[in-house]
């Protein structure tokens, strides 16, 4: 075999696995994961709402649900998704009227991002603990 | 014949609906999220107190309906995206329109108890 038809090789196997996506690509589908995770979440909130918001003793109760480490836990992941779901979509909505659209710009904007909803999480956690 | 049961006429104003309610969202979260922060940690008169504030009031009813549609869109494009089958995706879509719907109602009843 000639190097050429070496190098022309078929089929192409493509690293597609999550773990290579770009930046700007992991962001994106973190807010789908994120969006899809608050959806399934809401009625939840709404139950902790409904029962914090209802009587005394309905606010003691969900206090002390809310104080369950499992459930601070999970309020934790929920605290992350919002967050996250929130900074991406201000992204998104900055590249939706063409503000920072060219790579490095999108690289950039990607990463602070993460980084901030990181950072937020860490925040609003600390404090709700 | 053969259909398939996709919408022709809602892309636009589903995709602009979506970020309506985000924008409407971020700027709710921010007046919530203050308004929790000061309240911390509440006993259940100040915690049903700030719910009464009329500003609380007004961001979570803008919120709320908005969270509504806004994931509408959001589960819907989901959906298509993943769940071939038209039988089952039809009616994973309603059980979420459904779902919403009744959240909606709930979650103004929560708000209007007050």
């Amino acid at each position: 075999m000639s190097d050429l038809a070496a190098k022309k090789k078929r089929p192409l196997w493509y690293n597609l696995s999550p773990l290579s996506l770009p930046l700007p690509g992991l962001v994106s589908i973190l807010h789908r994961a994120s969006g899809a995770l608050l959806f399934l979440g809401l009625v939840w909130f709404l139950f902790l709402l409904d029962m914090s918001l209802g009587s005394e003793t309905g606010f003691a109760r969900a206090r002390a649900y809310v104080g369950h480490p499992l459930v601070k836990l999970s309020l934790l992941g929920f605290l992350w998704a919002y967050l996250h779901h929130f900074c991406a979509g201000i992204r998104y909505l900055f590249l939706d009227i063409d503000k920072g659209v060219d790579l490095p710009a999108a690289r950039l904007s990607s990463y602070a991002v993460l980084a901030v909803s990181l950072a937020l999480t860490a925040l609003l956690g600390v404090k709700l603990w | 014949m053969k259909r398939t049961v996709v919408g022709a006429h809602y892309g636009l104003s589903g995709w602009l609906a979506q970020r309506i309610t985000a924008l409407v969202m971020a700027l709710a979260t921010i007046v919530i999220v203050c308004g929790i922060w000061s309240a911390s940690p509440p006993d259940y008169a100040a915690w049903k107190g700030l719910f009464g504030k009329w500003w609380m009031f007004l961001s979570l009813s803008l919120f709320l309906p908005s969270v509504m549609l806004h994931a509408w869109v959001g589960m819907r494009d989901i959906l298509m995206d993943y769940i071939k089958p038209t039988g089952i995706r039809l009616a994973l879509e309603i059980a979420t329109l459904l779902a919403l719907v009744f959240y909606t109602v709930w979650a103004m009843q929560i708000l209007w108890r007050n």
